[in-house]
């Protein structure tokens, strides 16, 4: 038997949805298709994360010079312009596509208006163990004299917190939600096909018409408008400085080089630069450029959380690739390169790190683009081109950490893009994610969307869906429901603080029946989402008022139309998201409670909850029967199931249409990202046996190990909750190498995967396992009940083999590298 | 009607016939082949099984049995085969899932109900439902009521064999079964004595008879060196395959592992094992250039 010391310190579960963590031995020597490839590729890995404090610096001498003289909305236009005027450009050997945010790849600026790094968060950054940031002792000091004392007290995250309520603190110190918003600006954005038909001289000239049609005479927020129009179009300008600066900077290079093909190159993206983002993109390459200058300019602009998207990006670039192949100015392999090319840019861009200590709860670098694939066009049509397969290749290949990729399987999306999907997936780097546009399309038509927005929709970031090019659709935060069950179980009362963070709900000992006990915690539910929302609509009129994004307003359709911001409703579609973690957990604790303290009556409340409380020291007998002999979600037992399904429906009620500040309404998806492990950390032990501290369940995704019955009873017992309900829903499956050895083996996932979609699963990822992770299995065997073994007329499973016999797989599995 | 125990049912199958399946695992078998890496399907009777290392020690097992069967000791729990009766009151407080109790009677309509919750992974993918064990073929009541039901619903149906029954019963199972999986183990009989326990005489006319009528059959090869790697079986077996009546058969080889020693610990036997081993490519090599040179599909693995 272990002791419980020794379980608890093995490593942690791999985080979920991203599948970002790749760890160094994947990363073989010379990925890419060639030389150039090659070494960007090698530029980009090997490059660690820096800070770069020139925007901080510019951007507070801007404002200590033109604060007040201007609207906010052009204060930050200008600030934006003024910034791409002077910021330091980069261009690289062997780079075709050109522009990075920092004055070098990976380097990353602050933003302190949204929030001010002090000195000692620096000295956090430069030397933490995970996720380093370095910064020179030379900025650092800069950065004290120049930056902080303007900024002190001006800061979004200081206004926030002046302001919270003393409920909301408690809970959020407790860990029972997070705020995306407390540190970076809303972002999670997704563009459409638009900038592939207008460039910025367009979108001016429909500003400028905007303008001229202002009524003054009967519209009261004309001079609002006014201002926000006249600060996009400021944004523009700023974007296309910066491209011609680049254009300048080429011929310059072009100039001094020797090579000819380079000199070639540099004066195509001379060329390029000159040309997008002002007009629309005529080529293959100008195409990607045109893109890259809008994601940079609204990353720069603000560093709104989950960075930005391209969306459909092979059915944007489909067009240009198709002309371009029939006109013989492109072939396939130019256009992979400059695909590669394009890859390694989103890779040279870490996530802006978090201030303070508790960056624990977003310790990734990933920002989260996540390039679309496959899917449905926006008139229903299978969205599956050649590029789709090209950037199939692109991924298999690069394995580098971004952006994240996803392939949407509709039922008109042919099997052999599903299959050559699979075959990436099975190299086991957990890309790409796998999503259902036919669900999907229907969630967003639900939350008012119409037919064909809907189809031209997708995910962003992880698995939360919207509409590309034409809504805000804001994550707010997690919900960690588990920890609302642990202090429903302690009265209000936070256990592992002490502090009373909730209401009071009654003492769980003097329930008398598990509907006693269930209306407790739902009780406290409401509570909690109410207390997060209350602040998050603060919040979001913050930013309309105080941090607009006039550039990002350029970009999403009917900003430009309503004079709107794009935090201030200006997009077509505003949706605030509440994302629900720990799905798996809370069920299987509940479902622990209900069957052994009022139905078995194997153990009273007292018991389970001293037992909890003790982290279940001593309590192994208690800990194993209830993990052993509960009926845990995940394995199509209605048992668990309807408890599931019960606690996504009262979440649903909790969440779904609350009004938000925009006119708008709340809804829920169920996303973990990697919060499962932080909310873990900030909880003891909960009734279903997980020990204090460890992550709870990520997603929708059955608890760590519950899932006994193999893949299709966890589709089975996805499937119940009504998922068109959602804005996402997330599974994570791990399967063992051997699962997916054969060609046939990998037209069967396919299968699974279809049969997925087809019973209304929204969002699958498969992890293939590794050998630390067997390990980790052979070491934790209850972790990885789930990890099945398949042969021919036999029956097992990984945790029910041996030692010696696991330790084979293990062999094998490191053997067969695909 | 003579009501088997069922062992197993495994989900998300992909090696035992076409698409996904659902295999389900009878208990009880005529053979008793020394590699069987089921062992715990042979007996047709409910047994108990421990899992030493899950065992936490807590006695509860040994407090439970009405007959005192249980003793724990350092080695783990020990149980007095006399005194069991099998009851299970031992797994059902077992908290580690270390004492079960393998084989459990399931109605037609339970498991029936358990295999239409794979519906549509069947529709996705060609699947069915697959019946192993152990011998299936030895409840043939119970079997062909449940092979007329799924019938009826449109599942496809795989049995997996010894081909060791009456000649009536095979046939009268051609008629409602989709897919055979047939196994040959050892074309010469006395040595098929002495692996599996039994001549293989009637495994071969059935065989015969089977194929006769047009079946679907695909024929599996457990490939162990040692007992059945060797060219003059290998070229006996592929001679006798290709004779068979109707369309070629094609082969399953179905190289042998040593996974089931921890089984046969939880049973409380001996793995007889010393004289078996993993064929390595170059046998696996030969046993397809064998049957490959009769014209017969070759692939390894189900």
């Amino acid at each position: 038997m272990e002791s419980n010391d020794k379980i608890k310190s093995l490593p942690e579960r791999g985080p979920a949805c991203e599948g970002n963590f790749y760890p160094e031995k994947h990363q073989s020597e010379r990925p890419g298709m060639n030389q150039r490839i090659q070494r960007l590729r090698n530029l980009s890995v090997a490059t660690k994360p820096t800070l770069s404090i020139e925007r901080a610096l510019h951007e507070t001498a801007f404002y200590k010079e033109n604060y007040g003289q201007h609207s906010i909305p052009m204060l930050r236009a200008l600030n934006f312009l003024d910034h791409y005027q002077k910021k330091t450009l980069y261009l690289g050997d062997d780079e075709l596509i050109v522009g990075e945010r920092g004055p070098t790849p990976k380097a990353v600026p602050t933003f302190p208006e949204l929030t001010c790094h002090s000195v000692d968060d620096f000295h956090v950054l430069n030397t933490r163990d995970q996720q380093r940031y370095t910064i020179s002792q030379e900025d650092i000091e800069i950065y004290a004299k120049e930056v902080i004392p303007y900024w002190q007290g001006k800061t979004i995250r200081e206004r926030i917190f002046n302001h919270v309520p003393r409920e909301w603190q408690m809970a959020y110190d407790a860990g029972l939600f997070t705020e995306f918003m407390e540190q970076r600006a809303p972002g999670h954005t997704a563009l459409d096909g638009q900038i592939y038909r207008q460039g910025m001289v367009d979108f001016k000239k429909q500003i400028a018409a905007e303008i001229a049609a202002l009524d003054y005479l009967n519209d009261p927020e004309a001079t609002d408008k006014a201002e926000e129009l006249k600060a996009m179009d400021v944004s523009c300008d700023a974007v296309i400085v910066f491209a011609e600066r680049h254009a300048e900077l080429a011929e310059n290079l072009a100039e001094q080089e020797s090579d000819p093909q380079r000199i070639a190159e540099l004066l195509k993206i001379a060329e390029t630069c000159r040309w997008v983002p002002a007009n629309a993109p005529r080529t293959f390459q100008e195409a990607i450029q045109m893109y890259w200058f809008v994601h940079l300019g609204t990353i720069t602009e603000l560093n709104g959380w989950d960075a930005m998207n391209p969306g459909h990006l092979d059915q944007h670039l489909a067009p240009f690739y198709a002309a371009e192949i029939a006109a013989g100015t492109l072939t396939r392999e130019q256009a992979k390169e400059l695909l590669c090319c394009f890859w390694i840019k989103v890779n040279n861009h870490p996530a802006p790190p978090k201030v303070g200590i508790t960056a624990r709860e977003s310790g990734t670098y990933n920002d989260f683009t996540n390039i679309n694939i496959g899917g449905i066009t926006s008139d229903g049509k299978d969205g599956v081109s050649d590029v789709s397969y090209i950037m199939l290749e692109v991924i298999e290949e690069l394995h580098i950490l971004q952006p994240g990729s996803s392939v949407h399987i509709s039922s008109k999306t042919p099997d052999r893009f599903l299959h050559a999907a699979a075959k990436v997936i099975r190299q086991g780097h957990g890309y790409p994610s796998i999503f259902n546009p036919d669900i999907y399309t229907v969630e967003l038509m639900r939350q008012g969307k119409s037919l064909q927005d809907a189809r031209e929709g997708g995910c962003s970031g992880c698995i939360e869906v919207g509409a590309f090019g034409k809504e805000a659709y804001i994550l707010t935060g997690y919900l960690n429901v588990p920890k609302i069950l642990e202090i429903t179980l302690n009265n209000g009362i936070d256990p592992v603080s002490g502090k009373k963070v909730g209401i009071e709900t009654g003492n769980p000992s003097d329930f008398e029946s598990y509907a006693e006990l269930y209306k407790a915690f739902h009780k406290q539910l409401n509570f909690i989402v109410d207390t997060k929302v209350r602040v998050s609509n603060y919040i979001d009129r913050m930013f309309a008022k105080y941090a607009p994004a006039p550039f990002l307003s350029v970009v999403i359709k009917d900003c430009i139309s309503k004079g709107k911001d794009y935090y201030d409703a200006g997009p077509r579609y505003n949706t605030n998201y509440i994302q629900c973690t720990g799905l798996g957990t809370v069920t299987d604790s509940l479902a622990t409670l209900k069957k052994h303290v009022f139905e078995d009556r194997s153990f009273t409340m007292e018991k389970i909850l001293n037992a909890v409380a003790k982290d279940f020291e001593g309590e192994e007998f208690l800990r194993q029967t209830i993990t052993n002999k509960t009926p845990f979600f995940g394995n199509d037992n209605d048992y668990a199931d309807d408890i599931a399904l019960q606690i996504y429906q009262d979440l649903l009620c909790a969440i779904d249409g609350k009004p938000n500040v925009k006119g708008e309404t709340f809804h829920l998806n169920m996303l973990s990202t990697t919060c499962h492990i932080y909310f873990g950390k900030v909880m003891g032990a909960t009734p279903n046996g997980r020990f204090a501290g460890k992550s709870i369940s990520d997603g929708t995704s059955p608890s760590h190990g519950a899932d006994t019955h193999g893949p299709s009873a966890v589709i089975r017992s996805l499937t119940k909750l009504d998922q068109t309900m959602s804005g996402g829903t997330l599974l994570n499956q791990r399967f063992l190498p051997s699962l997916l050895k054969r060609d046939e083996d990998i037209v069967k996932l396919g299968q699974l995967i279809r049969s997925y979609f087809t019973l209304g699963g929204h969002h699958i990822q498969f992890n293939i396992v590794d050998t630390a992770t067997l390990y980790a299995a052979q070491e934790n065997p209850e972790d990885y009940k789930d990890l099945l073994v398949r042969m021919a007329g036999y029956s097992d499973y990984f945790n029910d083999m041996n030692g010696d016999l696991q330790q084979e797989v293990i062999e094998r599995t490191e053997n067969e590298a695909f | 009607m003579k009501q088997p125990l069922i062992f197993d049912i495994k989900r998300y199958a992909i090696n035992d016939g076409p698409g996904i399946r659902i295999t389900i695992f009878f208990k009880g078998c005529p053979l008793s082949c020394i590699w069987c890496h089921n062992p715990e399907s042979i007996s047709t009777k409910p047994q108990k099984m421990v899992n030493q290392d899950k065992c936490i020690g807590c006695g509860e097992c040994v407090k439970a049995c009405p007959n005192h069967a249980c003793t724990l000791t350092a080695e783990g729990i020990i149980t007095d085969p006399k005194r069991c009766d099998l009851s299970g009151q031992c797994a059902r407080v077992c908290p580690t899932l270390a004492t079960e109790i393998s084989g459990e009677y399931k109605s037609i309509p339970e498991l029936l109900e358990t295999i239409e919750t794979e519906r549509t992974l069947f529709d996705q993918s060609g699947g069915g439902v697959t019946f192993s064990g152990g011998e299936p073929l030895l409840f043939p009541e119970y079997l062909t009521e449940v092979l007329d039901l799924c019938g009826t619903r449109q599942i496809h149906r795989t049995i997996d064999t010894s081909g060791l029954a009456t000649a009536e019963i095979v046939l009268e199972f051609a008629r409602r079964t989709d897919l055979f999986l047939y196994d040959l183990k050892l074309i010469d009989s006395a040595r098929h004595k002495e692996y599996t326990g039994v001549g293989n005489e009637l495994i071969l006319s059935n065989l015969i008879a089977l194929a006769e009528t047009g079946a679907d059959i695909q024929i599996r090869i457990p490939l162990i060196k040692g007992v059945n790697s060797d060219p003059e079986n290998l070229a006996a077996t592929a001679a006798f395959v290709a004779s068979l009546a109707g369309e070629k058969k094609s082969i399953n080889l179905l190289p042998y592992h040593d996974i089931a020693s921890h089984k046969y610990q939880k049973l409380g036997k001996n793995y007889a094992v010393d004289n078996l081993q993993e064929p390595d490519s170059l046998d696996l090599q030969q046993a397809i250039e064998c049957f490959t040179a009769h014209d017969l599909l070759t692939i390894v693995g189900g």
